[in-house]
């Protein structure tokens, strides 16, 4: 895969990528923004403001939605038709069945979370999109699959890339996920209930629930690892034994973890025993895959100070190993116990999903963008500023919730000398709001730094645009001349 | 088999993949529909009156399960604050089920009866003004809002077709009467839906407007509900450990 960028712009469909590439910063200002006003919600009440549509209640999925199906999908599509197409040095098969997966997937986003503020939700946590959307999600699938299979199969090298491995991975079992959770019976266009009910829709919506984010949050972003990190650092992948030891033992045990978001809870123990054990096992792909990663740049650590888009893949390296590290503690049950129902879940999240899931895609973007429009990039420093805008917003975030979670969740359980408990609930809420407003804080730094990123990204397409006008201005000077 | 096959093959790449993925939620999920311990038998549980669930409707589209669970864990501190830890049975008929992920408000699986209406309705309106260190957001429209009940039938039916024992013919209607007595029977009944939401709403007046249907009715109702339909007292301590 040698990179080739005197190939000609008509060789692989960019046009797509980059569509895809400028939503999922649409999407993500926007539901990072969303995030940070949910957040202060939390943390100043009165910024409910009455209004239906954004309270608190309402707004946090939009804030889910924009941010894993809006930016985390768009980068994916964006990132999964890039390589694909270069990893196969194959064109998709149709530029009409990219642009309906464009069209599709954004148009779907957006009503969706139009849908939410107005009131209609399937009440299942990241699977809100009543059924007229989920039926949408399916047919703009169906075509995304069709489009990776075909560019696979028309390679013109005998191998598929280990990165195409993880794409095809999640576009399977998400497909899976969201078919089997999303069964419900319509009552009409806005509102129906689910097909299960009690233990088996819980379990079925962990299952779907953590498998967002085993494949949605993390085999299709270890995609993005397999191609960017060896590009970037210009250095071959470290093992590959390693990638496919830790590609199928990843697929098949994020499987069986979902169960443990539901210890101690009205499950049958056995399952959440299960899902416990797998969990611990879980800790060994992940961590193969972080050192697979990471190690890809052995003979080549002086780009982390030269370079700040390998700041930004190696960083994300490390927060993917250390909230997979997390994970697994989480999941003990005696941890979970303490940690379930507070916000070091929402910690935890925010760890894997902006320390892992949004620097790995900003660097990938930073490393691609240039590329689609055939120039570079701006300002390199401003991806410094940027790295450690976003770096600190999230040390601010998830220590905010570690005390806030670990806080709450000791204050909970406490009792004082005549064994009655020590405190009342809302004493506890109470204690929040000091973890609450620093966490706002550290989001802030989170948002300020994809503002930046934004403004670098459409100055770079603007430079580019002068760029190109200045060569035809000079060509037709040229051709004026003879 | 060498690795090297599959990564050659797309096609069985692909199977490959389909078969790994498959396992784990086959072990785990299709297991809970066949073994008959994973939902307890207790007396009590019913589905919910139509004006219930008209108000569980709104306490989904409100989005309340995203700050409070319906999930007491069988800890002594969550007995003292909530009450008997939630048994299987009593979100059997819950579609979609509100166990809920986080505690930003207290759980509300045994909140049923442990409040006034009068509260409730205040408390929903204007949070602060009963517990004033509160942060849960202001719901006023909930008051100013006439509850539409025009498709109470039809969201019974959907329900009834996923296995909730609402009854739409006699013999349906004969086996509620045995298995929860006539009164719940007749609640259950579909074509007595709109009757019979008006007639709990009278009866109840949980709003505290009395010739109005507004959508607090029907939330409070359903919040009234919640964790009352099994009696404890009538079971033996350990009795529902052998289900866990």
């Amino acid at each position: 895969m040698a990179h080739s960028a005197a190939a000609p712009a008509e060789q692989y469909n960019y046009d797509i990528v980059r569509k895809f590439t400028i939503m999922a910063m649409v999407w993500g200002v926007l539901g990072m923004s969303a995030g940070l006003y949910a957040a202060s919600e939390l943390a100043w009440p009165f910024l409910n403001f009455d209004i239906p549509q954004i309270t608190f209640g309402r707004l946090r999925p939009v804030h889910t939605t924009l941010v894993i199906f809006g930016f985390g999908g768009c980068a994916l599509f964006a990132t999964s038709y890039y390589v694909v197409q270069r990893t196969c040095q194959a064109r998709l098969p149709s530029n009409v069945l990219a642009d309906f997966t464009f069209y599709g997937w954004n148009v779907g986003v957006l009503l969706g979370v139009l849908s939410y503020m107005a009131g209609f939700s399937q009440g299942k946590e990241y699977a809100e999109f009543e059924w007229p959307l989920d039926l949408a999600i399916v047919a703009v699938w169906v075509v995304y699959f069709y489009n990776f299979v075909s560019v696979i199969v028309r390679r013109s090298q005998p191998h598929i890339y280990v990165a195409n491995w993880f794409y095809l991975a999640f576009i399977l079992a998400t497909a899976i996920l969201h078919i089997f959770n999303n069964i419900s019976v319509p009552v009409s266009l806005t509102k129906s209930y689910s097909m299960y009910a009690g233990v088996q829709d819980a379990m079925t919506q962990w299952w779907y629930g953590h498998n967002a984010v085993g494949f949605f949050l993390t085999a299709a972003f270890l995609g993005m690892m397999y191609y960017f990190v060896p590009k970037q650092a210009g250095r071959p992948v470290y093992s590959y034994r390693l990638s496919i030891i830790h590609f199928w033992a990843l697929i098949f045990l994020y499987m069986w973890v979902g169960a443990h978001h539901l210890h101690w809870t009205a499950l049958p123990d056995w399952v959440s025993t299960l899902s416990a054990t797998f969990s611990v096992l879980l800790l060994l792909p992940s961590w193969g895959g972080m050192i697979n990663g990471i190690m890809t740049l052995s003979g080549a650590w002086d780009k982390l100070r030269s370079d700040p888009i390998m700041l930004f893949l190696i960083t994300s390296m490390s927060f993917y190993g250390m909230s997979t590290f997390e994970g697994p503690l989480m999941s003990l049950k005696s941890v979970n116990a303490l940690s379930h129902y507070t916000d070091w879940t929402i910690g935890h999240v925010h760890s894997g999903a902006l320390g892992w899931v949004a620097l790995v895609s900003f660097g990938s973007f930073y490393h691609l963008f240039p590329r689609l429009y055939d120039t570079r990039i701006h300002s390199t420093k401003l991806i410094y500023v940027h790295f450690w805008l976003a770096t600190v917003g999230i040390v601010l975030y998830i220590t905010s919730m570690w005390v806030a979670g670990i806080g709450q969740g000791l204050m909970l359980r406490g009792f004082d000398d005549y064994g009655n408990l020590a405190y009342s609930f809302i004493e506890t809420v109470e204690f929040l709001h000091k973890p609450y407003v620093w966490r706002a804080i550290g989001g802030a730094f989170f948002v300020a730094g994809i503002l930046l990123m934004a403004y670098n990204l459409v100055m770079t397409a603007l430079d580019a645009r002068r760029e190109r006008s200045k060569l035809e201005a000079k060509l037709a000077a040229k051709l004026a001349r003879t | 088999m060498r690795h090297e096959h599959i990564e050659v093959n797309s096609g069985l790449m692909i199977a490959l993949v389909l078969a790994v993925i498959s396992i784990g939620g086959l072990v785990e999920i299709v297991p809970l529909y066949f073994i008959n311990d994973t939902v307890e038998k207790v007396d009590g549980v019913r589905p919910y009156t139509p004006l219930e669930l008209r108000g569980r409707d709104i306490y989904v589209r409100e989005g309340c399960f995203l700050c409070h669970s319906q999930m007491i864990r069988p800890f002594r501190d969550e007995w003292l604050r909530y009450g008997h830890y939630s048994l299987a049975a009593e979100s059997k008929y819950d579609h979609p089920f509100q166990w809920g992920s986080k505690r930003t408000g207290p759980d509300l699986a045994r909140v049923g009866n442990k409040f006034s209406n009068q509260w409730h309705v205040q408390h929903l309106v204007k949070p602060t003004s009963v517990v004033p260190e509160s942060i849960m957001p202001n719901y006023p429209w909930l008051l100013d809002t006439e509850l539409d009940y025009t498709d109470v039938a039809d969201r019974m039916k959907a329900l009834r077709y996923t296995g909730v024992p609402y009854s739409l013919t006699q013999a349906e209607y004969e086996k509620n009467v045995k298995d929860f007595g006539k009164v719940v029977a007749d609640q259950l009944d579909i074509s007595q839906a709109k009757d019979n939401l008006m007639k709990q709403a009278r009866t109840f007046n949980y709003d505290g407007l009395p010739d109005r249907v507004t959508e607090m009715e029907a939330l409070v109702a359903y919040l009234q509900v919640l964790g009352t339909m099994v009696d404890f007292s009538k079971y033996d301590e350990g009795y529902f450990a052998n289900f866990r």
